[in-house]
């Protein structure tokens, strides 16, 4: 397998394979590159940013920039950090993120890039938009406060379940994420537990009712680990096999 | 038929007949809730639900893309839906005074729907009739030169409950204001000339094109001679895009021609969106046989047989016209099959028109939205030309790149190319308003400089010019002698003047209200950033900006250079950065604290407290504040 093209990034000599990505590369090789809207499982969509990298001197999104031989990625460095920094920060004025209050705190992947990141505050006025919760299933709850629009749930939903209950409206600030029945309820729709697009919010938006406590905080996922030691383990670490 | 629905809801008639009518294709989404649109005046849950169902869409997508485009209502409008055009011109002609009074005279908040549904009142962005502003769209109908006496006579037929396809059709006239002609307005080509002319060439092209490996269409007389004639001659000319990026026509048609095999597309763009411009609007009046002629040496080059025509909403007034104008081209064998007579060599072209959304003028937004989708970029690459419309090698080209490929096909690239300068080929038209004494439309050899249109657009005391509008670059009189030109100052079209009386801040404000309306919403740095742009920009209006404010702005601006995932975010920032860096002082009169000073006004919250009790005595003030 000496023949396998590579890249750099950061000085290093990364490989890949062809149809990968700048990001799946990196991170197949154990090398994080922080990232949010980006899931392995799901066909990247490169909304969120905050993998942006320098790639031959342009800063693109590095979930959707396909990998070419010989590419220079510039990534662990200071502006690029403090870009990420700044999209993240972007995102808590955005919502209504209020880490302390959320059952989701320490498995949730917008506090964990905070945290690598060393976010300390919004660092932009906070928009505190009105976004009421939706309670009426009796499984799930939507709490639309904590959407960061990363679609991964419709995503989820369209490719795995193969069901389009999440679906994304609106444009602009207003861009919201909508469920797919007339009342617009999520009892409505025919979502089900064992549904994919329940487990892949990176946030707090979509919950299962009953369990939000059974791990108690101090003991959760990017409690133990960090999110950058933690993605390189979900990251694929074994090569597809040629057809 | 029966057996195909699922459920017992019957359809409703409307959505039914136009389903129908078009294919029931789910493709064809957009132009089906543009339809339902203007048959309900609005888009009734029940008509949505059952055009979901007809198309076997999710219901929350139809909504998903009913809820992208902004001519495109869930909520009750009014029977008469007036949209005042936001444009900064529009404002400098009066718009913002002439709604205040014309929602003062119904008694109507701008915004809101009137108590008996008569009518709703709002702002739109720019629709391309600045030198004839304010504009107006009534039931999606263009009316230009709002005035007192006009907006009254518009009020009486309201109230009258007239349809507006009874008002006088001298509300509708709208001028070409053609002030300056070279090669391409004064073309003066016979429809039809330029395709005969590009076909003719294949007689010229020498064997090398005979051995040409693709045949692009068997039945041809000619073969592959005349595209690739044609497309030399493309080459030559030095053609390149006029819709902003100035991407190299040739290099584009060949990409597209040299994808592999299968059905190929041209699409013009004709989003022209960009606040200020407007000349693409004098194209599609009254050149569009030559628009149509680029477009069919564009399908010859590239071996399409369909096209369409991306028509901006704010253009459907011309809907009407152009599909005669098609119509007429597929009678005289322009259009349709064996074009001129040769046997195979087929094209034909369709219109779609859009629902309000600038971000569709972007080239692969524009083709989601012709997919029938949310007017979303796409990750490039791959590109259009090798995966464009339905994935399929497309070439998009603004109106203006066609109809200069028309004028190639007759008169040669070497010709086309002894016009303009070194680096930019041939002649560009200017959508010239503001504060000019002789708005309109004006054709200048590339390598012109800002001064010589100021002179001849009559142009007096001149502050600022804003080039290809908001997104484009702002110049101050320093630099009036730089060019029109890919070189210096590239354009898309929009040359907006500003006198010394104007507020650059003010100007600034407003383009960024813009891009934060038409925000696609999609990547977080250009949906938020843009947001806190206006936010930030509004503070300072309101007198409570600071240092602070204008370092955060500064903040803001490499972050969307940097990361937005299309041009929309990555321009945002440039009106506020190009006028701080050129009137700072515009700036620095808004400001009323050098660190920082809290946007949350004490007193002013205390506001209803003094309402509710009655009370405005100095107790019932805040006075401390520091």
């Amino acid at each position: 397998m000496s023949t396998q093209p590579t890249f750099e990034l950061d000085g290093f000599e990364v490989p890949f394979d062809d149809g990968q990505t700048v990001l799946q590369a990196a991170l197949a090789a154990g090398r994080y590159i922080p990232h949010l809207c980006y899931h392995p499982e799901f066909t990247p969509h490169g909304s969120c940013k905050v993998c942006t990298a320098r790639v031959d001197g342009r800063t693109v999104a590095t979930c959707t920039t396909p990998a070419r031989a010989g590419m220079r990625v510039e990534s662990a460095n200071e502006e690029m950090d403090g870009l990420r920094s700044t999209l993240v920060q972007m995102l808590f004025a955005e919502g209504n993120h209020f880490c302390p209050s959320c059952e989701t705190s320490g498995n949730c992947v917008l506090q964990a890039l905070g945290y690598d990141l060393g976010v300390l505050t919004a660092g932009f006025r906070h928009m505190f938009p009105v976004r009421p919760v939706d309670a009426s299933h009796p499984d799930i709850l939507l709490d639309f406060n904590r959407c960061v629009l990363c679609e991964l749930c419709v995503r989820a939903s369209r490719e795995v379940d193969g069901k389009g209950v999440f679906a994304i409206a609106g444009r602009g600030i207003d861009k919201h994420l909508v469920v797919n029945s007339e009342s617009g309820r999520l009892a409505d729709t025919d979502i089900a537990l064992g549904d994919k697009a329940l487990e892949v919010c990176p946030v707090g938006a979509i919950l299962r009712k009953g369990v939000g406590f059974s791990v108690p905080i101090g003991s959760r996922r990017y409690d133990l680990r960090p999110i950058s030691a933690q993605a390189l383990n979900d990251a694929p670490r074994t090569r597809k096999e040629p057809p | 038929m029966n057996e195909l629905r699922r459920d017992a809801t019957p359809p409703e008639p409307a959505v039914a007949a136009a389903v129908e009518r078009r294919g029931r294709d789910p493709s064809q989404l957009l132009q089906l809730l543009r339809e339902l649109q203007e048959h309900y005046g609005w888009l009734p849950p029940a008509a949505i639900g059952s055009l979901a169902r007809e198309l076997r869409l999710p219901l929350a997508r139809v909504r998903g893309v009913a809820s992208f485009y902004s001519f495109l209502s869930m909520e009750p409008a009014g029977r008469y839906r007036v949209l005042f055009s936001d444009n900064v011109t529009d404002r400098m002609q009066g718009s913002t005074g002439l709604m205040t009074e014309f929602c003062r005279s119904l008694w109507l908040e701008p915004g809101r729907v009137a108590e008996n549904g008569l009518i709703s009142v709002d702002t739109t962005s720019c629709t391309g009739l600045c030198d004839q502003g304010p504009g107006l769209l009534v039931n999606g109908r263009a009316i230009p030169r709002a005035s007192p006496e006009r907006l009254e006579l518009m009020r009486e037929l309201i109230l009258a409950e007239r349809p507006v396809e009874d008002w006088p059709a001298e509300l509708f006239v709208i001028e070409d204001n053609v002030r300056r002609r070279h090669i391409l307005l004064d073309a003066g080509l016979r429809p039809g000339e330029a395709l005969a002319a590009a076909i003719a060439r294949a007689s010229a092209a020498g064997p090398e094109s005979a051995a040409s490996a693709r045949s692009w269409r068997e039945g041809i007389p000619q073969g592959d001679g005349a595209a690739l004639a044609m497309l030399r001659e493309i080459e030559a000319s030095g053609l390149r895009g006029r819709g902003g990026a100035g991407f190299t026509t040739a290099a584009k048609w060949s990409a597209c021609r040299a994808a592999p095999d299968g059905p190929r597309y041209v699409v013009c763009n004709a989003d022209e969106g960009e606040p200020g411009t407007f000349k693409d609007r004098v194209l599609l009046t009254s050149h569009a046989d030559l628009l149509l002629d680029g477009m069919t040496v564009a399908a010859l080059c590239t071996g399409a047989r369909e096209g369409f025509i991306y028509l901006r909403g704010e253009y459907r007034y011309l809907l009407e016209r152009l599909t005669a104008t098609l119509e007429k081209r597929r009678r005289t064998g322009l259009l349709g099959r064996s074009l001129l007579g040769h046997k195979g060599l087929d094209f034909d072209v369709s219109i779609h028109v859009g629902a309000g959304s600038y971000v569709c003028g972007e080239e692969s937004a524009l083709l989601e939205s012709l997919e029938g989708k949310r007017g979303i970029p796409r990750n490039r690459p791959p590109y259009p030309v090798t995966h464009g419309y339905l994935g399929r090698p497309t070439v998009v080209n603004n109106v203006e790149t066609l109809c200069a490929a028309a004028l190639i096909a007759v008169n040669g690239g070497d010709w086309y190319r002894a016009v303009g300068t070194p680096k930019s080929a041939g002649t560009k038209l200017l959508s010239v308003a503001g504060d000019v004494a002789r708005p309109g439309v004006y054709e200048y050899p590339y390598g012109v400089s800002v001064r010589e249109v100021l002179g001849d657009a009559g142009a007096r005391r001149t502050l600022a010019v804003q080039v290809s509008g908001p997104s484009g670059t702002c110049v101050d009189a320093a630099e009036f002698d730089r060019r029109i030109a890919f070189e210096d100052l590239p354009t898309a079209g929009a040359f907006t003047v500003f006198d010394d009386t104007r507020d650059m801040f003010e100007v600034a404000r407003a383009y960024a209200h813009f891009f934060a309306h038409e925000s696609c919403g999609f990547c977080t740095p250009c949906r938020v950033g843009t947001s806190m742009l206006v936010g930030i920009l509004d503070k300072i209006h309101r007198g409570r900006g600071s240092l602070h404010e204008i370092e955060e702005m500064s903040r803001l601006n490499p972050v969307l250079q940097a990361s937005a995932h299309c041009g929309l975010g990555h321009t945002a920032c440039n009106p506020v950065i190009d006028t701080l860096k050129r009137f700072r002082p515009a700036y620095e009169r808004h400001l009323t604290k050098l660190r920082f000073a809290p946007d949350f006004d004490l007193d002013a919250a205390l506001g209803e407290a003094r309402r509710m009790t009655g009370r405005d005595d100095p107790g019932a003030h805040f006075t401390g504040e520091g």
